[in-house]
């Protein structure tokens, strides 16, 4: 019986740094610990502050969900004004943070995800020359015609937020500007480019042909465009079966219209669907370098233990809902959302490839999704209202990040922040272990992961971890 | 020329800014300038092991390192540890690799507000004690020293903005592949000034509703933000409408005011971003560059003679009167 310790990092392309520490017993991942190595203190930074700076300072935890985090912070505002967007106003957000959301999952699958594929380890793969041509990092063709996507789907961006990342256009009434009719018509024109770029490269085929597969099985055998390079490496390296959660899944519902969510909000474990218990959120500190009680976001506070005590590991608190660790993010959001492809990944063990498969999944819903936000814009209506804020309140604001379920607590007194709490998406999911012992959803599912022999940073590890789509300068924040 | 890229202490926003580039993309423009990229840490390949071996190969001057790109501010608590952001499978802090990196380089970038001056990481009471590379805030000296120069004789060169444009890091970077960046064309917080000598005011969408100081009283108005709205986009600098952000965009064409995010301090700006601070209903502030009381006299005058079209349109969100037509000659 071999055993090793290895201290993976630094951890590329998961939009921060992150070190993974592995106890490696024949061949495997017997045990692993995963530290978020930055704490800048963005909840200490607006204590004090006017409640409206913070929808100038929040979007500033993170470059890549900047929307996502405006979002929040617009709803935990309205929700201590008593305010609702207008209508119009809340279509419009749902627009703009639906392009953020797809464009974050095209960068993670071009630039972040598929890199690891191009490695030489598996050159002797058929579709190893045919991923090295798409996705060879910085150069592959692939790689260029999603940055290029993207940077023409975020003119959508230019045009209603001003420019990204980092608006101020989500407003606790709605947004700050209302287009025009003409740019109505450009903002159609703009995602039916994006729908080219989808059926031409990404999918080699219509979206609505990719929403109709239903099972993981019918999902492998999808040959066309990049997606198809992928299932094929996918099937041959049975990424199915690496680094499966627990099946626990959490959504807070994606894109709160006037008629309901976008992607339902929900719980799903055992199998089955429920409500979440938003009272039986608690941040568990026990192996964080952070000093507190566990506690409700509401209550919650961030001391960071200067001591960085022996017996903590990471800077990142331990989310639990009920005492257990969820699993987030665009798997989690399709299953409790009911998409049969979805529920049938999750079913046969919700690993490296049916989060993958259901970010892509997702993809392909958000185009038609974006379509009908899009032509549902009537520029002759208001897009915001305006509300004061008050002296004593509070608020929450629970939002679809791309990589899951973000929470924002607000409390406001004497005018001012007096407390504000976040869980961001890879808070839940790359959580260190809580008081009991239980380990965070990536600790989990590292569990059992294939390391080779000689492998310093093994690669079986590293498609787990991209799998979750990690923001880790969200994660501790 | 190589390019290490490193990230900070901060959000990874001009990283995703930088994607945003066009005509050509990001990937194109740096390989077309000659630049070759060492290793970036959403972008690269290498992971763990392999990162590790070129940092030693840096460090022991087996790689020339020609641009050193830091986003993000320098983290120096816990107790000036550094240890608020450690380098993963280092063992260091970054503050130690940046420190020991920097002198290597031929030339050292800040990207972004952060690694300039500090930034958003270091705002309120700045709980993680982060510095920016070669400024604390406005003052010189931060993380290295203020008589720091880089070895062809520049300071570090503070591409600022909250993100930064993509086109200031990639005009600033291939001036530097050509050797055509020199001091002169560094401002006083050695911005470079093909963006910083221009305000954001200038080209503004609003400057009519300026002119007239017809002002907007509440976001999603049309009207002018200075007056009430906190914009300080005729201090700010920056080409931001000038040159358009994703496409044809700027903050103020997004209806929100500038919050001068190229400027040190930006963060703290000692009122709330969206409404601007007045003494006896005069707004504090006002453009550096012109006698209080000519403003004064000028806005007043300005204001008594806004056209009715000015007036009603600032405090719309739409154009509810259009410009009138010259009547046909007969």
């Amino acid at each position: 019986m071999s055993a090793a310790k290895l201290v993976v990092g630094p951890f590329n392309r998961v939009e921060g740094d992150l070190e993974v520490h592995l106890d490696v017993s024949d061949g495997a991942v017997a045990s692993a610990r995963v530290n978020a190595p930055l704490y800048r203190g963005f909840e200490r930074m607006l204590e004090g502050r006017d409640p409206r700076d913070a929808l100038t300072i929040t979007p500033r935890i993170c470059g890549i969900c900047s929307i996502s985090q405006s979002a929040a912070a617009a709803r935990a505002l309205a929700a201590a004004i008593g305010l609702e967007p207008t209508s119009q106003g809340a279509q419009m957000a749902a627009l703009i943070h639906a392009v953020e959301n797809t464009c974050d999952h095209l960068t993670h699958f071009y630039l972040f995800f598929m890199p690891d594929f191009t490695r030489p380890a598996y050159a002797g793969h058929d579709w190893h020359a045919g991923v090295m041509q798409r996705f060879t990092a910085m150069q592959g063709s692939g790689a260029r015609a999603a940055v290029e996507a993207r940077a023409k789907l975020m003119h959508i961006l230019g045009l209603m937020a001003g420019k990204w990342p980092h608006t101020l256009a989500i407003q606790p009434g709605g947004v700050t500007r209302r287009p025009t009719a003409a740019e109505k018509a450009r903002i159609l024109s703009t995602l039916r480019g994006f729908r080219r770029f989808l059926a031409a490269e990404l999918f080699g085929a219509d979206p609505e042909e990719f929403i109709a597969l239903t099972t993981q099985g019918a999902l492998l055998d999808w040959t066309r465009g990049d997606a198809g390079l992928f299932l094929r490496a996918a099937a041959q390296l049975d990424l199915a079966r690496m680094g499966q959660g627990a099946g626990r899944y959490l959504s807070f519902g994606a894109y709160p219209l006037a008629g309901g969510f976008g992607f339902a909000r929900g719980l799903w474990q055992a199998g089955r669907p429920g409500d979440v218990a938003l009272d039986a959120i608690t941040e568990d500190l026990s192996h964080a370098w952070m000093l507190g009680p566990r506690a409700h976001p509401a209550q919650g506070l961030t001391e960071p233990d200067e001591a960085m005590r022996e017996t903590a590991y990471s800077w990142c608190k331990a989310p639990r809902l009920a005492g257990q660790a969820v699993e987030c993010g665009a798997l989690a959001r399709q299953v409790i959302d009911g998409h049969p492809l979805a529920r049938d990944l999750a079913a046969q063990g919700g690993g490296v490839l049916a989060r993958v498969g259901a970010r892509l999944l997702e993809i392909a819903r958000t185009q038609l999704l974006m379509e009908a936000l899009a032509q549902g814009i009537d520029p002759q209506e208001a897009f915001m209202i305006q509300g004061d804020i008050p002296a004593q309140g509070a608020g929450a604001g629970l939002v679809e990040a791309a990589r899951g379920a973000l929470g924002h607590w607000l409390r406001i007194e004497g005018g001012r922040i007096a407390s504000y709490q976040i869980i961001a998406p890879t808070t839940w999911n790359f959580s260190p272990r809580d008081e009991t012992g239980q380990p965070g959803p990536l600790e989990a599912a590292l569990v059992g992961a294939e390391v080779r022999p000689g492998e310093q940073t093994p690669l079986t590890v590293q498609h787990i971890v991209r799998s979750f789509d990690p923001c880790m300068v969200c994660t501790v924040h | 020329m190589n390019l290490l890229w490193l990230q900070a202490s901060g959000c990874g926003g001009c990283t995703m800014s930088l994607l945003c580039a066009e005509n050509p993309n990001v990937f194109d423009t740096l390989a077309d300038a000659g630049i070759d990229v060492l290793w970036h840490p959403a972008l690269s390949l290498d992971s763990g092991a392999d990162v590790r071996a070129l940092l030693d190969r840096i460090t022991a001057q087996e790689v020339a390192l020609d641009l050193l790109c830091v986003e993000g501010a320098i983290a120096r608590g816990p107790r000036g540890t550094g240890r608020y952001q450690m380098l993963t499978g280092t063992g260091r802090a970054m503050l130690d690799w940046v420190r020991d990196l920097a002198p290597l380089a031929r030339h050292v970038v800040a990207v972004g507000s952060c690694a300039a001056f500090g930034g958003v990481t270091s705002a309120g009471d700045n709980p993680s004690d982060a510095v920016g590379l070669h400024y604390e805030g406005s003052h010189p000296g931060g993380l290295l020293p203020p008589e720091f120069r880089d070895r062809a004789g520049l300071p570090v060169i503070n591409v600022a903005g909250c993100p930064t444009h993509p086109g200031w890091v990639l005009e600033t970077l291939m001036l530097l592949a050509s050797g055509t960046l020199g001091a002169d064309d560094l401002d006083g917080y050695a911005r470079p000034r093909f963006f910083a000598d221009h305000l954001v005011h200038h080209g503004c969408p609003k400057n009519e509703f300026y002119e007239y100081k017809a002002s907007a009283r509440d976001l999603s108005e049309m009207g002018c933000m200075m007056e009430h709205l906190g914009c300080i986009g005729t201090q700010a600098v920056g080409d931001c409408n000038i040159r358009p952000w994703n496409g044809s965009g700027s903050c103020t064409s997004g209806g929100y005011p500038c919050i001068n995010c190229t400027a040190p301090e930006f963060e703290n700006p000692r009122h709330a971003f969206t409404q601007t601070p007045k003494l006896a209903g005069i707004p504090v502030g006002l453009p550096t560059d012109m006698p209080k009381a000519w403003f004064m006299a000028l806005a007043s005058l300005s204001k008594a003679a806004t056209p009715e079209r000015i007036a009603r349109n600032a405090v719309s969100d739409r154009v509810d009167v259009p410009p009138s037509l010259r009547k046909p000659r007969p």
